[in-house]
């Protein structure tokens, strides 16, 4: 019976089967395309930016200020004030990050504060980078007086980067096993010990990753900086209390000026850039990868 | 004993200090919002003291620093949304696709390697993106396939502000789609469906909840976008359709106005504020949109 409908059917079928798998192969072949016009537009722009840029990318260039002659333009003002960035903003993002994630992880009660605190952490990590240099102008800047300083823009990054830290250390801390800890606090341990000793160093590798994404994130910002006043051209090496530049309102002011030499050291700092992420991010990879534990 | 319960009670007052200082980094964004909400609406009071706010919300000309200087938002408002429009447009289809291939149909090694990949393109600054865009996209690209399109223009923007944001579609989507359980698929695999039917008429449907909260998040996502706009639409405010020409968003005019020295007693000033809070709304909204798709449809399986 089967054998007979078999029969019927199969070659009343074959072109439209044929007709379904070609079909299926040109559904295959759009989502590979598609998946490809992302991955070729990064290659692309990579390919782009070294070759425009890697001709002017020397000593001289890292170690040189800002010129009116492009081809003597340096990025060494706009490099300090990146690094000093860089430093104030791990220093302030750590603790708060690790902070909050271990508070909301370890000790919130399930309360409508708690609720409130979590939904909020949320909707900043939405809240578009230009506003946060409108809160950093109105606060940093005016309210407590710093001036359009380094202290300033690294203050507002680090509001802005805050709510990667605390995501990816409530993950790291909530990865910990409970029995971890709960075996900290049969032998007696407070609950600050517990987390002290025991939890923290556990979900430190993981925290230590998610401080690095937010210090990767902070290191490519512009408009928050620009916003709350940052400079686009510096001809001095800056200290933390001055008026101050960063690579990418570097690179941004060397892009809108008309001059084609301008362009290559645009080209040339965006290499540089992208160099100190790659860096940064293979840090984080490695550490993930080397420390993180597996229980 | 008593010695115990003078360490014990010491020991409980240390444990609440550092309870109500780890506390206190949670306060910080809660903080954080109260500040941006607070500093925005202040300045943003002070602007429509003197500028009409049916004025700002319906002007059609936007010239603040002319005289007379006229403060109709609706040029920025326009451009940013065709800009986001475009991206939106590029980024939906492009991300969707990746995200059913890495989800149906990429093997888990392949899958591995490619994820990252793709996610790079989200961790790469916004400003290269502009410089990618001002210096290849426009000249070689757009330029060549349609004519009489201006340097600055909101084609090419958009376009690559839709290349930043595919990540955001296909990570959210992809993970939508993951989450749909496997015995949907096996029971579509044993009625004799091909991939391809699964795909479509199966795992889609059941991740669309997902799908629409990446899909508005990238949107809001993209009406924030700044650097990107700022170095490839141009500076001049214009309001029409023509997206060969350049245009102002909210956020170039944003970065426009900060360059120059504004003192803070200015009109220029609170303009500034003016423009980030129509913003803060707009992103606000469609963030809980977003959340709130997800909260209400999302299918639950057991």
């Amino acid at each position: 019976m089967t054998a007979i409908a078999e029969a019927t059917r199969r070659p009343l079928a074959t072109g439209k089967r044929a007709e379904r798998s070609l079909r299926s192969l040109a559904f295959t072949l759009l989502l590979m395309l598609c998946l490809l016009v992302g991955l070729l537009a990064l290659l692309i722009l990579l390919i782009d930016v070294v070759r425009d840029g890697a001709g002017r990318l020397d000593g001289s260039f890292v170690n040189s200020l800002d010129s009116r002659f492009p081809d003597r333009a340096g990025i060494k003002p706009a490099l300090i004030g990146t690094l000093w960035l860089m430093l104030f903003v791990a220093v302030f993002s750590f603790p708060l990050g690790v902070g909050a994630a271990v508070y909301l992880e370890e000790f919130a009660p399930k309360n409508r504060l708690t609720r409130f605190i979590e939904v909020n952490v949320a909707n900043l990590a939405a809240v578009p980078s230009v506003i946060y240099g409108l809160l950093g102008l109105a606060v940093f800047v005016r309210f407590m007086h710093m001036g359009r300083s380094i202290l300033a823009g690294a203050l507002t990054l680090v509001l802005l980067i805050l709510p990667v830290i605390i995501v990816a250390g409530r993950e790291a801390v909530r990865a910990v096993p409970p029995s971890i800890r709960e075996g900290a606090l049969a032998v007696g341990a407070t609950q600050w010990q517990a987390v002290r000793d025991q939890t923290l160093p556990a979900a430190m590798p993981g925290i230590l990753t998610g401080v690095i994404l937010g210090l990767s994130r902070a290191i490519g910002e512009a408009a928050p900086l620009i916003t709350l006043g940052a400079l686009t051209y510096v001809n001095f090496v800056p200290g933390p209390l001055d008026r101050f530049s960063a690579m990418p309102i570097l690179i941004f002011n060397w892009i809108s000026r008309p001059q084609a030499g301008y362009h290559r050291a645009a080209a040339a700092g965006i290499i540089l850039l992208l160099g100190v992420l790659m860096l940064m991010n293979a840090v984080a990879v490695f550490m993930r990868n080397r420390y993180e534990k597996r229980w | 004993m008593a010695t115990t319960s003078l360490r014990l009670h010491r020991r409980r007052t240390g444990e609440r200090v550092i309870k109500g200082a780890l506390l206190a980094c949670g306060v910080v964004s809660v903080a954080t919002t109260v500040g941006i909400i607070l500093s925005l609406a202040f300045e943003t009071v002070e602007f429509f003291r003197a500028v009409p706010i049916l004025d700002f919300l319906t002007g059609t000309r936007w010239a603040p620093t002319f005289s007379p200087s006229s403060f109709g938002v609706l040029p920025l408002v326009a451009a940013t949304l065709v800009i986001a429009g475009i991206a939106v447009a590029v980024a939906t289809p492009l991300g969707l696709g990746a995200a059913i291939y890495l989800s149906e149909y990429a093997r888990p090694k392949t899958r591995k390697i490619i994820k990252p990949t793709l996610e790079v393109l989200a961790g790469i600054p916004t400003v290269v993106f502009g410089y990618f865009g001002l210096l290849f996209v426009t000249p070689e690209l757009i330029q060549p396939l349609v004519p009489g399109t201006q340097v600055f223009n909101a084609l090419a923007a958009g376009i690559v502000v839709g290349i930043a944001i595919i990540p955001v579609v296909a990570s959210i989507s992809e993970d939508a789609m993951r989450a749909v359980p496997r015995s949907l698929r096996e029971a579509a695999y044993g009625m004799g469906a091909t991939k391809r039917t699964v795909a479509t008429k199966v795992v889609v449907p059941a991740a669309l909840s997902g799908i629409a909260a990446a899909v508005i998040l990238a949107l809001s996502r993209a009406v924030g976008e700044t650097m990107i706009v700022t170095i490839m639409a141009g500076g001049q405010p214009n309001l029409t359709a023509d997206v060969r020409q350049g245009m102002q968003t909210m956020t170039a005019y944003i970065v426009q106005a900060s360059l120059g020295d504004t003192p803070q007693t200015s009109i220029a000033y609170k303009t500034i504020f003016a423009l980030g809070s129509t913003l803060f709304v707009m992103t606000l909204t469609l963030n809980i949109i977003s959340t709130s798709i997800v909260r209400r449809f999302r299918e639950r399986y057991e």
